[in-house]
């Protein structure tokens, strides 16, 4: 093995040599969002695929692999992939792993570091590892984020919200089963063939908003009144369906709305931080004009879902980012950046602002930040707001689906309850 | 019957009304008849969920005749025959809230124990129903399984509890936890009155805590729930924690079944009705629904394959010799382990001449004197014993009380046994009643050893539980696990866990032989995964011996060799290697004659217990007293050697912990200041106290420290904690702030610190979130705070300039006259005081390392994060090394010392834990230092630190050891620990020294 390729701590770096025929395996949180993101890879030059496989042995793997007393998605990332590279769907030398490092205090940061040691323990050493960062880690790898691919990401971010944002509107009310889920499924593919293949155009992407709009428009519905239940948590655990034992279709099927507060926002709330971090501890002094430009523009993204929503008047929009962080002070300090932080209790105080004062808030068994911003503030929030109905459930390994239903079951027939009265 | 519903009206419904409550263990059928229970049935269903219910039901026929039925089913169990019978469901806790408001129409709240849930309901402004966690005890099955440990029924233990005359703080947020505690209390002597009555509390404390979260409980209560009306003692200790008064006190005749009759007024709401045929047809016909159980390969495939097995197995066995006919020379060997106690008798020749098995039955003392007197009088005058060795929990109490001649660590005891069988044994792993053991051997000594943690103790006494639980004997049980077609996969964490999920294959219809093999795999995974965390076979070894109790069921032998893909070899006393083991080292070690208690003496032997707190200190530690008829007595209880009663030397021996205690505990009060500051001492103040203490002092502050921790503390705070699965540390924060708040003072002062102070060891200096935002949390969630100046500013130490900014922004607005000169000159000072601290941390920890040197002590780094020297969250552990005769030093002390960078692979991004890394280093770089980290229950960050810091030594050679501590106080595991790593250190110094003689 060429030694020039061997990172520090003795792990193989990604080189533009792999770059040619290399796939990269790429974890599954939210599948749509996900999908679209690998297409834009794909149309820079990577050849990478998006890990679907699911059942038993991805946690059996993780387990095996990672320390049983990290938190549950570094199990289920780490065991998805391990999975995968024992399926023999992939040749073992011309792959490499994906992993996102977000670089915080929480221990996720980590993850790619367990995902390494993993790979050493399970006998693959020998595979890459590509950091998915925009902190500057890892700067030996021949994996690089430019401008135009992390605008391109955006808008993918953004078509996989409103996708997601208009299927929980529809689903539980369509008269045809799957159709909701058949249209947004057509629309990723059609968005992901459009995004690989020509330029990207502000006013493009807004025609598209517009007919997808109009598309869910059209779907037909039955209008019952059935209780809006959010989902806040742990990023992952909160959209992986994979993490949180399909919380959202168990959530449809006991006759529930569905509401989840989009990715951008976790996007937004990152480089919010930064902005924070200059305020109260005086860092990122040159950064930070970078950092408010950055805001502006992906917030001006997120208005023009919101405007098109608006136009068409069938669905109710997401809220403005720029509206939550006063939100969260109502009870907590935006200095609290680790994990989902603030975002998370103001996710939670956004909802019940929109009527949806049913929450399932989701984190991973022994979660640390959420101790302080999902369970830590929930006496605060009810006080304020006596009718939130909000329910923690804990994922892991061991516990079972049916506590959770049962928990989660509880929290309904409360829900129920307060409409009745 | 009367079942205190209101309004009885005429029946003249042409309905009548049915509630089926399924719980985890029992299924409870109610039909009433407008407000009329016509019939009531209370069985536990033995998992046999829908036999059992399809059987209560059609025995309700005759009180239903030709009507129509409006059915619901509720519990946690009956939630999938629910769905696939098509019957409405309705959760447990609202249908007790149903039948509580419709009885009191003013209740408050309703506290209901199940059998493995807690719930409580608020009525007052606005509804709140809250249930336990995933992770909580508490329960009635935790009763069940403590009664087990105590060998007495729960009627017993219920009786035994009334007569009570003090209280032993026990864990009860998991049954585990709870044993851990109760364990050494029984090895100890404690009463079990007491230990009944301590039981109980702890259910109410847990459900206080962990399910009241700092809403109060007042106004009118009913309990609801099995165990809340059959235990009176219960009851006494929830009306009296509570202080309740009589007529706000409710416990109704109906509590057990409460759940099916709010089932049943649910019922009633439901459009649907069906026929009595219609009923039994729909819950039969899922009687034999398939299911989407993920099961595993059968055990055995066929009787042949268990023939072979038992056949390979049989090989291992020590001769016996007839007792009754040999002359001559006898070792004895006790192990009186946590939960039975095993003596060995062996000849000159190693062969056995007389062996005991049997559950200590809380006492363990008692069984051991019967069984001396047993064995005295199989001896006669033909056999003397010439020497004797004990091992265990229980080593201490039975070495003192008998006169045996040798006291051995465990994990000594269990190698020396297995090399018996297998001399070039090289992994030997032993499942126990209540421990995983499990070391590796290379070179003839003891290379690494891993223990359990206090949170995956699911061992055997888990599976032993289980059986009875489910009407077996663990005999039985393991029987039917071995031709068990399809195993269920039940996951492998704690038992806890495993509970819900066997409760989960249940809902889903699982067979019990399957079940049963399912939990055999569970608890090989859990030791393998878990405890040993291997990935291969071959990073075991290839000469693996299994033993412990645990491994006489064949179905955990079994699923073992299974899941490595190996074949093992299991003594026939697999059971006994501990006590063989003791016995074998007695007839090595003996010079003289043995000091074991002669046949006379022993027929006057006595011993009685009393329990009595330490005056020593401070730290009350709860002793108990064993007092033996001869006059001598055993202390056991205490942390330090003050509680033996014995002089402390005029030179105490440096302890880098103990220095920094004393260092904190002694910065001056300013009582002349105006204004009074309280620092609560917990989390990161541990370290910064010096450095707020210096800023404030400077600032004219009188700064008043919140002082050590102790359980009292604790408990001050206890009732506001929100997340019962933070780590100990955070939750005694609340119990320091109620303190300081009592304490009158001005003002609260604990700041927000994303970042630490930058040492330039690390990529990054975060603190953990915990440590991070507390504040945040406490300031949300005590209503104690209200009214009261608690100061919790953001602010960066790491940047002097920004500290002086953000400090003074924050307190401007708090004391107008306090200036941004003042702020700038204090910071200063805080500055040199901080400085001035860790410089003389730095300095203790090498007059420590000079003073081991020079009197030839080894040094114990005792390694973790600053809060580790607080003698309630950190047990006092460093005292208990030092007994031990360590010298201890903390990582803060060396780890500058370290003459290398360790080489680190994961991010290094916490200050602290750069500290451990480099401390690490410097144990590897420095021959008389062993590293011992302590980790508390629920830091994800741990889960990163202690991989990469068993790395760090192991590549280097050296041992790694890790104690994971909690609430729990059973510092008797924490001593076998450290005693099996002083015995792992001189074998390999011994085979060191022999090596170099040789070569």
């Amino acid at each position: 093995m060429d030694n020039e390729n061997i990172r520090c701590d003795g792990y193989r770096v990604f080189t533009e040599e792999m770059k040619k025929d290399y796939t990269i395996l790429v974890p599954t949180m939210l599948p749509r969002h996900f999908k679209l993101l690998v297409g834009i890879l794909n149309s820079y030059g990577y050849n990478a695929t998006l890990l679907d496989n699911m059942g038993p042995n991805v946690i059996t793997e993780g387990l095996k692999y990672v320390h049983n007393d990290t938190c549950y998605p570094a199990q289920l990332v780490i065991g998805q992939m391990i999975d995968a590279l024992e399926s023999g769907k992939y040749d073992k030398n011309k792959v490499a792993l994906m992993i996102t490092q977000t670089g915080g205090g929480c221990r996720a940061s980590n993850y790619i570091h367990l995902l390494r040691k993993a790979l050493v323990k399970a006998g693959y050493g020998y595979v890459p590892v590509i950091s998915l960062n925009f902190s500057g880690l890892e700067k030996e790898s021949a994996f690089k984020i430019t401008f135009p691919m992390l605008h391109r990401f955006a808008y993918a971010i953004c078509y996989g919200d409103l996708l997601m944002e208009l299927v929980n509107q529809t689903k539980p009310f369509e008269i045809n089963k799957g159709d909701s889920e058949n249209l947004a499924d057509m629309w990723t593919e059609r968005l992901t063939q459009e995004m690989t293949k020509s330029r990207i155009s502000a006013l493009g992407v807004k025609k598209n908003y517009k007919l997808i709009i109009e598309d869910f428009a059209k779907i037909p519905k039955k209008i019952v009144p059935k209780p809006r239940v959010g989902i806040v948590g742990e990023i992952f655990v909160k959209y992986s369906p994979l993490g949180n034992n399909n919380l959202e279709d168990f959530l449809v099927s006991e006759g529930a709305e569905v509401v989840v507060p989009g990715l951008l926002d976790f996007c937004l709330f990152v480089i919010y931080n930064s902005i924070i971090d200059r305020k109260l501890y005086g860092y990122n002094k040159k950064s930070v004009i970078i950092y408010k430009l950055i805001l502006k523009l992906f917030c001006s993204m997120q208005k023009d879902i919101i405007n098109a929503m608006k136009k068409q008047g069938s669905f109710i929009p997401p809220c403005e980012f720029i509206k939550i962080p006063p939100l969260a002070q109502e009870v907590i300090g935006l200095g609290v950046k680790m994990g989902e932080g603030w975002l998370l209790t103001a996710e939670m105080i956004e909802l019940i602002h929109t009527g949806a004062h049913n929450i399932v808030c989701t984190q991973p068994f022994g979660c640390l930040p959420n101790h302080i911003a999902g369970k830590g503030m929930m006496k605060p929030i009810k006080e304020k707001y006596p009718e939130a109905n909000i329910v923690a459930i804990d994922y892991d390994s061991g516990a079972t689906k049916i506590n959770q239903e049962n928990r989660i079951k509880l929290m309904l027939s409360t829900a129920k309850c307060f409409e009745r009265n | 019957m009367n079942l205190q519903i209101q309004n009885t009206t005429d029946t003249c419904l042409d309905y009548i009304k049915m509630g089926i409550d399924i719980g985890s263990t029992t299924a409870k059928v109610v039909v009433v008849d407008g407000e009329n229970v016509l019939f009531e049935k209370y069985e536990r269903h033995f998992s046999m969920v829908r036999l059992k219910t399809l059987e209560l039901v059609k025995q309700a026929q005759p009180y239903i005749k030709d009507k129509n039925i409006k059915v619901s089913i509720s519990g946690s169990a009956g939630l999938g025959l629910a769905q696939e019978a098509d019957i409405p469901f309705v959760q447990e806790v609202f249908a007790t809230a149903e039948v509580a408001r419709k009885t009191h129409p003013d209740i408050s709240v309703v506290i209901e124990l199940g059998g493995e849930d807690a719930k409580i309901i608020f009525f007052k402004g606005g509804i709140d129903q809250r249930m336990n966690g995933t992770c909580a005890g508490g329960t009635g099955a935790f009763i069940d399984q403590m009664a087990t440990l105590l060998n007495v029924t729960p009627d017993e233990l219920d009786e035994l509890s009334l007569d009570s005359k003090r209280i032993y703080p026990i864990a009860s947020r998991c049954g585990v936890f709870a044993k851990t505690d109760i364990q050494p209390l029984l090895n100890q002597g404690a009463r079990k009155e007491d230990i009944a009555a301590s039981i109980y509390q702890s259910v109410v404390n847990q459900t206080i805590a962990g399910l009241a979260q700092g809403r109060k409980i007042e106004g009118k209560v009913m309990f609801l729930g099995g165990p809340l009306s059959f235990c009176q003692g219960l009851k006494k200790r929830f009306v009296e924690t509570l202080n309740l008064s009589e007529e706000n006190t409710i416990f109704p005749n109906y509590a057990k079944l409460s759940v099916a009759l709010g089932a049943s007024i649910y019922a009633e709401k439901q459009a649907k009705s069906f026929t009595f045929d219609e009923l039994c047809e729909k819950i039969e016909n899922t009687v034999g629904a398939t299911s989407t159980i993920q099961t595993l390969p059968a055990l055995f495939e066929s009787k042949n394959d268990y023939i072979a097995f038992s056949d390979r197995h049989k090989k291992a066995s020590v001769p016996t010799v007839d007792i009754g006919t040999y002359c001559g020379k006898a070792y004895l060997g006790i192990d009186c382990g946590s939960t039975t106690t095993k003596l060995t008798l062996i000849d000159d020749e190693c062969n056995i001449l007389y062996s005991f098995y049997d559950s200590n039955k809380g006492e363990p003392v008692e069984i051991v004197r019967e069984q001396l007197e047993k064995i005295y009088r199989l001896c006669d005058d033909r056999i003397t014993i010439r020497g004797s060795a004990v091992t265990g929990y229980g080593e201490e109490l039975i070495k003192h009380a008998f006169g045996i001649d040798f006291g051995i660590v465990e994990t000594m005891a269990h190698f020396g046994a297995a090399k018996h069988f297998k001399p070039d044994v090289d992994f030997i792993l032993d499942i126990g009643g209540q421990d995983i053991k499990c070391f590796k051997v290379k070179g003839d000594a003891i290379d690494s050893i891993m223990l359990n943690e206090a949170c995956s103790s699911g061992c055997g006494s888990f599976l032993e539980t289980f059986a009875k639980g489910l009407g077996y004997s663990i005999s039985d049980f393991s029987k039917m696990a071995l031709f068990a077609q399809k195993p269920v996969q039940l996951g492998t964490r704690c038992t806890v866990f495993m509970n819900s999920s066997v409760k989960q294959a249940q809902k889903d219809g699982a067979e019990i032989a399957d079940i049963s093999a399912g939990l055999s795999i569970s608890v090989v995974k859990n030791a393998i995964y878990k405890v040993i965390r291997a990935n291969s076979v071959k990073e075991l070894g290839e000469n693996i011996v299994v033993q412990g109790g645990t491994f006489y069921n064949d179905a955990v032998l079994r699923a073992f060799e299974m899941e490595i893909e190996h074949d093992v070899v299991r003594p026939s006393i697999a059971g006994l290697m501990g006590a063989y083991g003791a016995a074998l080292y007695a007839k090595k070690n003996i010079i003289s004659e043995s000091t074991i208690i002669s046949k006379d003496n022993l027929r006057e032997f006595s011993h009685s217990a009393k329990s009595t707190v330490c005056k020593g200190c401070t730290n009350n530690c709860h002793l108990t007293v064993n007092s033996f008829g001869d006059g001598k007595k055993f202390i056991s209880g205490n942390k330090c050697e003050k509680g033996l009663g014995e002089k402390i030397s005029d030179h105490p021996v440096p302890n880098v912990h103990q220095f920094k205690r004393d260092y904190i505990l002694s910065l001056p009060e300013n009582p002349a200041a105006k204004r009074t500051l309280g620092l609560p001492l917990a989390l990161g103040m541990y370290e910064l106290a010096p450095f707020w203490h210096g800023i404030f002092t400077n600032l004219g502050f009188n700064v008043k420290l919140s002082g050590m921790s102790s359980r009292h503390i604790y408990s001050l705070g206890q009732n506001s904690i929100p997340s019962d699965t933070a780590c100990y540390p955070a939750k005694i924060m609340h119990g320091h702030m109620e303190k300081l708040i009592n304490d009158n003072v001005d003002a609260i002062f604990y700041p927000c610190l994303s970042y630490n102070f930058d040492e330039g060891a690390s990529e990054n200096h975060y603190n953990c979130p915990v440590v991070a935002y507390y504040s945040e949390l406490l300031n949300s969630n005590m209503d104690s705070l209200k009214g009261k100046t608690f100061l919790y500013p953001y602010l960066n130490i790491s940047d002097e300039k920004e500290l002086v900014r953000g400090l003074y922004e924050y307190l401007k607005n708090h004391f107008p006259d306090i200036t941004k000169h003042d702020v700038k000159s204090a910071v200063k000072q805080g500055y040199l005081a901080h400085e001035k601290y860790m410089e003389s941390i730095c300095l203790e920890g090498e007059k420590a390392i000079k003073y081991a040197r020079e009197n030839g002590k080894r040094i114990l780094v005792l390694a973790g994060r600053p809060y580790n020297i607080d003698m309630e969250t950190g047990h006092g552990i460093d005292k208990l090394a030092e007994m031990l005769s360590f010298v201890v030093v903390s990582e803060d002390s060396v780890w500058r010392m370290a003459k290398q960078k360790p080489s680190v692979r994961v991010l290094n991004q916490w200050t602290y834990h750069s500290r451990l890394y480099n401390a690490a280093q410097f144990v590897c770089e420095n021959d008389d230092c062993e590293l011992v980290q302590l980790v508390y229950f629920g830091c994800g960050v741990d889960a990163v630190t202690t991989d990469e810091t068993r790395e760090i030594l192991e590549r280097q050679g050296r041992l790694y050891t890790q104690i994971k501590i909690d609430e729990i106080t059973n510092l008797g595991a924490v001593k076998i620990r450290l005693r099996s790593l002083i015995g792992a250190i001189e074998e390999r110094n011994s085979k060191k020294a022999k090596e170099v003689s040789n070569g």
